[in-house]
C-alpha cells in the first residue's frame, strides 16, 4: 500500500506532499531528492530503496512524481496508478509541468485525497471524476445528481454515467504505435518490437454496447480458413498482411474480460470521452520503415568520416513526417564538415551529436549525409565505444500490420443504429528507440 | 585536537585554500553559467558544449596566446573540479609553466597537480620546468614548485627532487618563505617515500633551523624534524637543547615581543605547542643545565595558566590550553618531576569543574595517564569526589566515558570500595555502549582489591543483578573459581544467593551462579528453615522453564548435586527429571543429563553417589581472566588501558618488576602456562565429575585433562616430536599451530599452519626463525640453516589458517633447535610467542641395515669412551615391545631384527646425514624387566643423541636424568666434528658403568 505520495520540480523542491500513512516520516522526502533526484549517475531505477522505504518514480517532463511505502506492496500496481494519476492530472490541466501544478495544487490535493484512501487505489476514472470534482468553482449539487453520483460510483459501471445524450453520434479510433529496433552495421535486425496503443474517443448517447474488431490471427483463423476477407489488399503500409499475431495485449476496465478470454471478441460500454480502449505488443513481421546503412572510416587518429544512407521503406504514397537522424561523435571532436542531399544537418556539441533533420520523406526514396569530422588527440587510449545512430520519425500507418476491421454499437434503448454513428480511424506509427550500431 | 587548535600542519590544507582561492577566480572568470544552470542534464548539456569549444580553440591552427591558453585550461579544470572527466589539455597545461606571468604559472601548477597523474608521458616534461623554477631564485616561483611537488608528492616527484630540496632548505640565501615551503615539501616527501629522503649530511642544518630567526620557518621546519626524529631519534638528538632553549625564549617573552606571532595575546602557541611535542620524543634531557632550564619553562606554563585571562576572545583560552595541555602531557612523558606532576596535577582538577566540555574531557583524559605515575597517584586521587560527580551529571557521554577510565585507574586499595559503589551505581542508568566494559571493570576492581571476599560476592552479585545482560562469562566464572577456592565465603555466598534468587524476576546469569552454588553448598545454609533443601530446589526449579538450555542443564546438574547432599530431596527430584519436559525434551544434552541423573540417582548407591558428586575441588589460583577481557574489548584508541599496557611491557622489557600489574603484563608477552590468557584454562577438576557442572563449564575444564602439547618445558624439542614428524605444536586461546614435516637425507622440509582461533583478525602477523643465543657465533655451521622462510601474509583473518613453509638444512650436528618467534597484534595488544621448532637431530637420521656379525664387529670397533654415550633410566610405565619399537622406528634408525643374541634387547643403526660429515650409529636398548630399578639402557653413539633417544623413549617409558643434557653434551659435539663416519658405542651399560660420568 502507498504511504505517500511526492511530487518534485527537476531541482528537487517538493510540489506536492501527500503523506497516506503513519510509517512514513518527512525524512522521506529530502531522502528521494539527495539519493534519486541528486544522485550522480545518469541512469536512476524507477525503484530505488533507501533505508527500508522504497520509492517508485516515474518522470513526466522535469517533474517527479514518487510514490513512497515501506511495505512491499505490487511494484505494477504502484506505476500503474502513478501513469493513470499522470493520465488524470493530463485530462484536468493538460501539460504536466511546474507551473500547472502549482496553478492547481488545490485541485490536486483533492484529487489525491479522491483517487487514494489510506494508500489503497480508487477509481481514477477521469470521467468519473469529472462529475464531482470540477475546476468551475464551488457548484452545489442537488439531491438527485448526488444520489446520481454515489449510485454510479457504487454501480457496477462506474466509468459511465446514464442519461448522456449528443445530437451527432461521433467517435474516433487511433491506433498509435512506436516501433523499437536495434539493427547491427550489416543490416540484421538484432531486436525489434512494437508497442502499440488503440486509443477511443467517443460522443455515444446512452449506453451504448460496442464491439471491436481487428486482425488478429487467432480471431480470423477462427473465421473462415483461409477465405479470402474484404480488408485483404487494403493495408496502408508495406505488406498485404492479412492477420497480425498480438503477443500481450491489455485492456481498459471497461472490457468484458471474460468475453475475450471465451470468444476473444472485444465488447465494451466505452466510457464518455477519451480513453484508452487496449495496449498490446508484436514482435512478429514487423514492417521497418527505415533502414539507416552507416559507414564510418577512421583516418588516422585525427580524423573520421561519416557515410549514412537513409532508405524509406513503405509505400511511396505515404509521407513519413518529422524525420531525424542523430549521429553520435568521438568525445574529443575538435570540428565537423557536413553535407547533406536533403534536410538540415548541424553538430550539436553540447548533445556530441551530429542531427540530420529532414521534414518529409516519401517512401521508396534514399538520401545521404557524409560528414569529416576531426578529433584532438587525448591523453587516454581509450577507443571511441561507437554508440548506436539512432532515428526519430512519423509514418502514417501501423508497423506492426495492425488493422481495425469494424467497430459496432448497438444502444437498443435509443433510437440510434450503428449506421447512424459517424466513425473515424487513423493510424500513427513513431519511432521508438530506433538504433543502427555503426 | 580536541581544543580545536591545530597548526596549518600540512600542504594538503594550503592547497585547499588554494582550490577554494581559485574557484572564486573561476567563477568570476567564465562558467558562471555552469553554476547556475538548471538541470543536472542542462549543465551536461553545457559543458559539452564549452569542452567542445575548448577543443577547437586547442585544435586551432593559430597559435593561442599566453592569456587563452590559461583561460582554457582554468575552465578545463573547473569542469574537473566539477565531476567530469578531463582527457586533453595537459600538454597546454605544461606549456603554461615555462610562462614568465605568475598567474599563468599558478595555473598550470594548479592543472598538473591536480590532474596529471604519476604515470604520465608528460611527467618528465613537468620535472624539467620544475626542476627550471627550482633554480630560478625567483620565490614565488620556487614556492609554486615546491607546492607542486608536495601536492603531487609521488615516488617519481621524491627520485627527481629528494636531493635538491635539502639544499634549498638549508641555504644561506634562501628566502623564508622558500625555506618554509621546502621544509613542508620534505615532510610530505618523506612520509609518501622515506626511503628515498635521505637526511644524512644535512641533519645537523637542518637541526640548526630551529634557531632560525623567522618564526614561520622554525615552525615549518620543526614539523619536518618531529617526523624525521620519531624515525632515527639518535641523529637529531642535538634538537633537545636548540629546543628547550628556543621554548624558553617563546614562553619567557611579553606577549609584545614576537609581534605577528602572537595569537590572542599568547606568543606563538603553534609553535611551543610543536616544540612541546617534540621533545615528547625524546627522554628527559641528561645536561643538567638544559634540563634546569625546561622544567623552569615548564613552571612558567603552568603558571601562566593560573593567571587571569588577558582576554575573554574563546581563541585565547584555547591557544593557553593548548600549550597547558601539550606541556601537561610532557611532564607525564617525562615521569620524573614529582613536583610537576602534582603541580599538573591540581591544574586539570581546576579544569574538572571548568564549563567548558572540551577542558572536562581533556582533563579527566590527561589525569587518567597521571594516575598511574606512582609520583601523582595520591594527588589524582584527591579528586575522586569531583570525577563521582561527573560520572553522575556530565551531559555528555565521551566525557562519562573518560570519567569511568579515571576511576579505574585511581582505583586503590583505600578507595576501593567507595569507587565500585560508585561505579555499581552509575551502572544502573549508564549508557549502554560502555556498560560491558563497566562491568568488566567493577568485576576487575572488586576482584584486584578485595580484602573481604563476602564484599567481593556482594559486589559480583549486584553487578549481575543491576546489569545482567552485560556480564559476560568469564565474570560469572570466576566468582565461582573464587567462592570455591575459599572455604569462608562459600556459606555467605550461598546465602547471598539464596536471596538473590528470590527476587521475582532475576536474571539468567544470576540462575547459573544461584545453580552452581547451591548445587555446591546449598548444605551449608540448610540448617535454616527458611532455606531448607526443598524451599532451594523449589526456588531454583522456578526459575528453570524461563532460562535458556545451557542453563537448564547447569540447573540439571545443579539437581543431582542436590540429591547427594540432601537425600530427603531425591524424590522430588527424580520426579522432576522423569517428568515428559525432561526426559523427552528435544534438546539432546538436556534429554541426556536427564535420562542419566536419573539413572545415576537411582542405580548408584549413597557411597558411589557421593564419590561422583563431590564437591569440586579447589581452582589453581590464576591471574583473573576478566583482565584479559577487558584489554581485548578496549582495542586500539582507548588511552588510558593503552598507556597502561605499554607501561607495563616497559617495565617487563627494562627487568623490573611491579608485583601484580608485572604478572598482568605477563599475558601479553609469553605463552607459559603461568600465564595462559584465559585464567580458566588449566583449572583442573581432578577426579570431579563431569556432569558436575554446567556444560559450559566442562568445556572450559576438560581442556585440563589432556594436557596440551604447548605446555612446553625447557627440552630442545617438545618430546613429543622427537618420534613424531606432525602435529600441534602450540595452542592457546588465540592461535593454534600445526606442524607438518618431511625430512630426506640432510634436507627437510616443515609446514606450519597458523590457525587463528578467534573471530577477529590478527594484525601485522610476522614470524621469524633464530637461532638459539649460544651458537649464534658459528651458527651456519652448527645448525640447520633456514635456506627459505617464506613470509606469512600479515594479515590473518578470523578463523582462517595461514601456511608457512620452512626449507631446513642440516650443515651439521647440532643440540639447540631453532626458536620460531610469532609476533602479532589481537585487539590492540601485542602478543609475542616463542616456541622451538622440533628439529631434532635424529630427524635426520638414514636407516641402515646389516647383519648381526656386521653390526657387532663395528660395535667393538667403537670401543673408545668418547664414542659411545649410554644411559640408564628408569621405566614408569610398562614396557610394550610394539610401543618400543614403534618409538625406535620413529627415531629414524633402522631396528635390525635377529642380531642381539638376546631377543630382549633391540638393536638399531642409522647414518645421521649433515651436510659436511656423515655419522654412523648404532643403537642398543636393553630392557631390564626383572629389576625393575634400571630397566633399558639405550645406548647411542653421538653424545648429542643421548638425551634425544632418552627424550624419546622416556615420554613413554621414563622420567630422565635431566644432567645428561646441556653443557656437557656441547663439548662433546665439537669433538665430534673432527671424525667423520665414525660411531661411539655404549656397550653393556653393567660392564661400562661408568661411562655414565659423559
Amino acid at each position: 500500500m502507498i504511504g505517500g505520495l511526492f511530487i518534485y520540480n527537476h531541482k528537487g523542491e517538493v510540489l506536492i506532499s501527500r503523506v497516506y500513512r503513519d510509517d512514513i516520516g518527512r525524512n522521506a522526502v529530502d531522502a528521494f531528492r539527495v539519493n534519486v533526484i541528486h544522485a550522480r549517475q545518469q541512469v536512476r531505477s524507477p525503484v530505488t530503496n533507501i533505508a527500508r522505504t522504497s520509492f517508485f518514480h516515474v518522470k513526466r517532463s522535469n517533474i517527479w512524481l514518487a510514490a513512497v511505502t515501506k511495505q512491499n506492496v505490487n511494484a505494477a500496481m504502484v506505476f500503474e496508478f502513478l501513469y493513470k494519476m499522470c493520465d488524470v492530472m493530463t485530462a484536468y490541466f493538460g501539460k504536466i509541468s511546474e507551473e500547472n501544478i502549482k496553478n492547481n495544487f488545490v485541485l490536486i490535493y483533492e484529487l489525491l485525497d479522491e483517487i487514494l484512501d489510506f494508500g489503497y487505489p480508487q477509481n481514477s476514472e477521469t470521467g468519473a471524476l469529472k462529475t464531482f470534482i470540477t475546476q468551475t468553482g464551488i457548484k452545489s449539487q442537488s439531491k438527485e445528481e448526488q444520489s446520481q453520483i454515489t449510485s454510479q460510483v457504487t454501480g457496477q459501471i462506474g466509468w459511465r454515467r446514464e442519461g448522456i445524450k449528443y445530437r451527432r453520434n461521433e467517435l474516433f479510433l487511433d491506433v498509435l504505435e512506436s516501433v523499437n529496433l536495434l539493427m547491427s552495421p550489416q543490416g540484421q535486425v538484432l531486436s525489434a518490437h512494437v508497442s502499440g496503443r488503440v486509443v477511443m474517443k467517443s460522443y455515444l448517447s446512452g449506453m451504448p454496447e460496442c464491439k471491436f474488431g481487428m486482425n488478429d490471427k487467432i480471431v480470423i483463423d477462427k473465421q473462415g480458413k483461409g477465405g479470402a476477407t474484404d480488408e485483404a489488399g487494403k493495408s496502408g503500409g508495406g505488406g498485404g498482411k492479412q492477420s497480425i499475431a498480438i503477443d500481450d495485449c491489455t485492456f481498459h476496465q471497461c472490457v468484458r474480460l471474460s468475453k475475450f478470454d471465451a470468444e476473444r471478441s472485444i465488447s465494451f460500454i466505452p466510457p464518455d470521452g477519451e480513453c484508452e480502449l487496449m495496449r498490446y505488443r508484436t514482435t512478429k513481421d514487423i514492417i521497418l520503415p527505415f533502414r539507416v546503412i552507416p559507414l564510418v572510416r577512421e583516418v588516422g587518429r585525427t580524423k573520421l568520416e561519416v557515410k549514412v544512407v537513409i532508405k524509406s521503406n513503405f509505400k511511396p504514397s505515404l509521407l513519413a513526417q518529422k524525420i531525424e537522424v542523430r549521429i553520435p561523435t568521438p568525445l574529443n571532436t575538435s570540428g565537423v564538415q557536413v553535407i547533406c542531399m536533403k534536410g538540415k544537418a548541424k553538430y550539436k556539441a553540447s548533445e556530441n551529436a551530429i542531427v540530420w533533420k529532414i521534414k518529409r520523406m516519401a517512401g521508396m526514396k534514399e538520401s545521404q549525409i557524409s560528414a569529416e569530422i576531426e578529433l584532438l588527440p587525448t591523453n587516454d587510449k581509450k577507443k571511441w565505444a561507437r554508440p548506436p545512430i539512432s532515428m526519430n520519425f512519423e509514418v502514417p500507418f501501423a508497423p506492426s500490420g495492425l488493422k481495425v476491421r469494424y467497430l459496432k454499437v448497438f444502444e437498443p434503448k435509443l433510437n440510434y443504429s450503428d449506421h447512424d454513428v459517424i466513425k473515424w480511424v487513423r493510424y500513427i506509427g513513431r519511432s521508438g528507440i530506433y538504433e543502427t550500431r555503426c | 585536537s580536541r581544543a580545536g587548535f591545530t597548526g596549518p600542519e600540512n600542504l594538503s590544507r594550503v592547497n585547499l585554500v588554494l582550490v577554494k582561492h581559485y574557484s572564486q577566480t573561476l567563477y568570476t572568470l567564465y562558467i558562471r553559467s555552469v553554476y547556475h544552470n538548471l538541470s543536472k542534464e542542462a549543465e551536461i548539456k553545457r559543458i559539452n558544449k564549452e569542452l567542445a569549444n575548448i577543443r577547437s580553440k586547442f585544435k586551432g591552427d593559430k597559435a593561442l596566446d599566453g592569456y587563452s591558453k590559461k583561460k582554457y585550461v582554468c575552465k578545463l579544470l573547473f569542469i574537473f573540479l566539477l565531476g567530469h572527466d578531463i582527457d586533453f589539455g595537459h600538454m597546454e597545461a605544461v606549456n603554461l609553466l615555462s610562462s614568465n606571468k605568475y598567474t599563468e604559472k599558478q595555473i598550470g601548477y594548479l592543472f598538473i597537480s591536480v590532474l596529471v597523474n604519476s604515470n604520465s608521458e608528460l611527467i618528465r616534461l613537468i620535472n624539467n620546468a620544475i626542476k627550471n623554477d627550482l633554480s630560478s631564485r625567483n620565490p614565488t616561483f620556487m614556492c609554486l614548485a615546491l607546492h607542486c611537488i608536495a601536492n603531487v608528492g609521488s615516488r617519481e616527484m621524491a627520485e627527481a627532487f629528494a636531493g635538491e630540496i635539502p639544499r634549498i632548505l638549508v641555504a644561506g640565501d634562501t628566502m623564508d618563505s622558500v625555506k618554509q615551503s621546502a621544509a613542508l615539501c620534505l615532510l610530505r616527501l618523506y612520509k609518501a617515500s622515506p626511503d628515498l629522503v635521505l637526511m644524512g649530511e644535512w641533519t645537523s642544518r637542518v637541526v640548526h633551523l630551529l634557531n632560525d630567526q623567522h618564526m614561520g620557518v622554525v615552525t615549518a621546519a620543526i614539523s619536518l624534524i618531529t617526523c624525521l626524529s620519531s624515525k632515527n631519534p639518535d641523529e637529531f638528538k642535538t634538537c633537545v637543547s636548540l629546543a628547550v632553549s628556543r621554548l624558553s625564549r617563546i614562553v619567557s617573552s611579553a606577549s609584545t615581543d614576537l609581534q605577528d606571532y602572537t595569537y590572542y595575546f599568547v606568543p606563538a602557541p603553534w609553535l611551543s605547542c610543536k616544540l612541546l611535542r617534540l621533545l615528547q620524543c625524546y627522554p628527559p634531557p641528561e645536561d643538567g643545565a638544559v634540563k634546569g632550564r625546561l622544567v623552569e619553562c615548564l613552571e612558567t606554563i603552568l603558571n601562566k595558566a593560573q593567571e587571569p585571562p588577558k582576554s575573554k576572545k574563546v581563541q585565547h583560552s584555547n591557544a593557553k590550553n593548548a600549550i597547558l595541555f601539550e606541556a601537561i602531557s610532557l611532564i607525564i612523558h617525562y615521569d620524573s618531576e614529582p613536583n610537576l606532576l602534582v603541580r599538573a596535577c591540581n591544574q586539570l582538577g581546576q579544569f574538572l569543574q571548568h564549563r567548558e566540555t572540551n577542558l572536562r574531557y581533556l582533563a579527566l583524559e590527561s589525569m587518567c595517564t597521571l594516575a598511574s605515575s606512582e609520583f601523582s597517584h595520591e594527588a589524582v586521587k584527591t579528586h575522586i569526589e569531583t570525577v563521582i560527580n561527573a560520572l553522575k551529571t556530565e551531559r555528555d557521554v565521551s566525557v562519562r566515558q573518560r570519567a569511568a577510565d579515571l576511576l579505574y585507574a585511581m582505583c586503590d586499595r583505600s578507595n576501593a570500595k567507595q569507587i565500585v559503589a560508585e561505579m555499581l551505581s552509575y551502572l544502573e542508568t549508564a549508557d549502554y555502549s560502555i556498560r560491558e566494559e563497566m562491568v568488566l571493570k567493577v568485576a576487575i576492581l572488586a576482584e584486584k582489591y578485595a580484602v573481604d571476599y563476602s564484599w567481593y560476592v556482594d559486589t559480583i552479585l549486584n553487578l549481575i543483578r543491576i546489569a545482567g545482560d552485560y556480564v559476560s562469562e568469564e565474570v560469572w566464572y570466576r566468582v565461582i573459581q573464587i567462592v570455591i577456592n575459599r572455604d569462608d565465603v562459600q556459606g555467605y555466598a550461598a546465602k547471598t544467593v539464596f536471596e538473590a534468587l528470590q527476587a521475582p524476576a532475576c536474571h539468567e546469569n544470576m540462575v547459573k551462579v544461584g545453580g552452581y552454588i547451591l548445587g555446591e553448598f546449598g548444605n551449608l545454609i540448610a540448617g535454616d528453615p527458611r532455606s531448607s533443601p526443598l524451599v532451594q530446589f523449589n526456588l531454583l526449579h522456578s526459575k528453570f522453564h524461563l532460562c535458556s538450555v545451557p542453563t537448564r542443564a547447569l540447573l540439571l546438574s545443579a539437581y543431582i548435586k542436590f540429591i547427594n547432599l540432601f537425600p530427603e530431596t531425591k524424590a522430588t527430584i527424580q520426579e522432576v527429571l522423569r517428568s515428559d519436559s525432561q526426559i523427552r525434551n528435544s534438546d539432546v544434552e538436556l534429554q541426556q543429563r536427564a535420562v542419566e541423573y536419573l539413572k545415576l540417582s537411582s542405580i548408584a548407591s549413597t557411597d558411589v553417589l557421593a564419590t561422583v558428586l563431590e564437591e569440586m575441588p579447589p581452582f589453581p589460583e590464576r591471574e583473573s581472566s576478566i583482565l584479559a577481557k577487558l584489554k581485548k574489548k578496549k582495542g586500539p584508541g582507548a588511552v588510558s588501558v593503552e598507556l597502561e599496557d605499554g607501561k607495563e611491557r616497559g617495565e617487563l622489557n627494562g627487568g623490573a618488576d611491579r608485583g601484580g600489574e608485572a604478572a598482568i603484563a605477563a599475558s601479553n608477552s609469553t605463552p607459559s602456562p603461568s600465564s595462559d590468557l584465559l585464567g580458566l584454562r588449566s583449572a583442573a577438576p581432578v577426579g570431579g565429575p563431569a556432569p558436575s557442572a554446567g556444560s559450559l563449564l566442562v568445556d572450559v575444564f576438560s581442556e585440563a585433562g589432556s594436557a596440551p602439547p604447548s605446555a612446553a618445558s625447557e627440552d630442545p624439542a617438545p618430546p613429543l616430536f622427537v618420534c613424531k614428524n606432525n602435529g600441534v605444536l602450540f595452542e592457546n586461546q588465540l592461535l593454534q599451530i600445526g606442524i607438518k614435516s618431511e625430512y630426506r637425507q640432510n634436507l627437510g622440509r616443515m609446514y606450519l599452519f597458523y590457525g587463528n582461533k578467534t573471530s577477529v583478525q590478527f594484525v601485522s602477523f610476522t614470524t621469524t626463525v633464530s637461532c638459539p643465543g649460544e651458537l649464534q657465533s658459528h651458527i651456519l655451521k652448527c645448525i640447520p640453516s633456514l635456506t627459505h622462510t617464506k613470509p606469512v601474509e600479515p594479515l590473518v583473518e578470523g578463523g582462517a589458517q595461514v601456511q608457512q613453509v620452512i626449507n631446513i638444512e642440516c650443515l651439521t650436528d647440532f643440540v639447540d633447535a631453532p626458536l620460531l618467534n610469532i609476533k602479532f597484534r589481537y585487539g590492540g595488544a601485542l602478543q609475542n610467542i616463542t616456541l622451538k621448532l622440533p628439529v631434532t637431530i635424529n630427524k635426520f637420521f638414514q636407516p641402515t641395515e646389516m647383519a648381526a656379525a656386521d653390526f657387532f664387529q663395528r660395535w667393538k670397533q667403537l670401543s673408545q669412551p668418547q664414542q659411545e654415550a649410554q644411559k640408564i633410566f628408569k621405566a614408569s610405565h610398562g614396557m610394550d615391545t610394539e610401543v618400543l619399537k614403534a618409538k625406535l622406528l620413529g627415531l629414524g634408525t633402522a631396528l635390525l631384527e635377529n642380531v642381539d643374541p638376546n631377543p630382549e634387547n633391540y638393536v638399531c643403526a642409522g647414518v645421521i646425514q649433515t651436510k659436511i660429515q656423515q655419522v654412523g650409529c648404532l643403537l642398543r636398548l636393553e630392557p631390564n624387566a626383572q629389576a625393575q630399578v634400571a630397566p633399558p639402557p639405550p645406548p647411542t653413539h653421538t653424545h648429542t643423541h643421548t638425551h634425544l633417544c632418552a627424550h624419546a623413549l622416556d615420554s613413554h617409558t621414563a622420567s630422565v636424568c635431566p644432567s645428561l643434557c646441556g653443557s656437557h653434551c656441547i663439548t662433546h659435539c665439537t669433538h665430534l666434528h673432527v671424525i667423520t663416519r665414525y660411531c661411539i658405542y655404549v656397550k653393556d651399560p653393567h660392564r661400562v658403568g661408568s661411562s655414565k660420568s659423559h
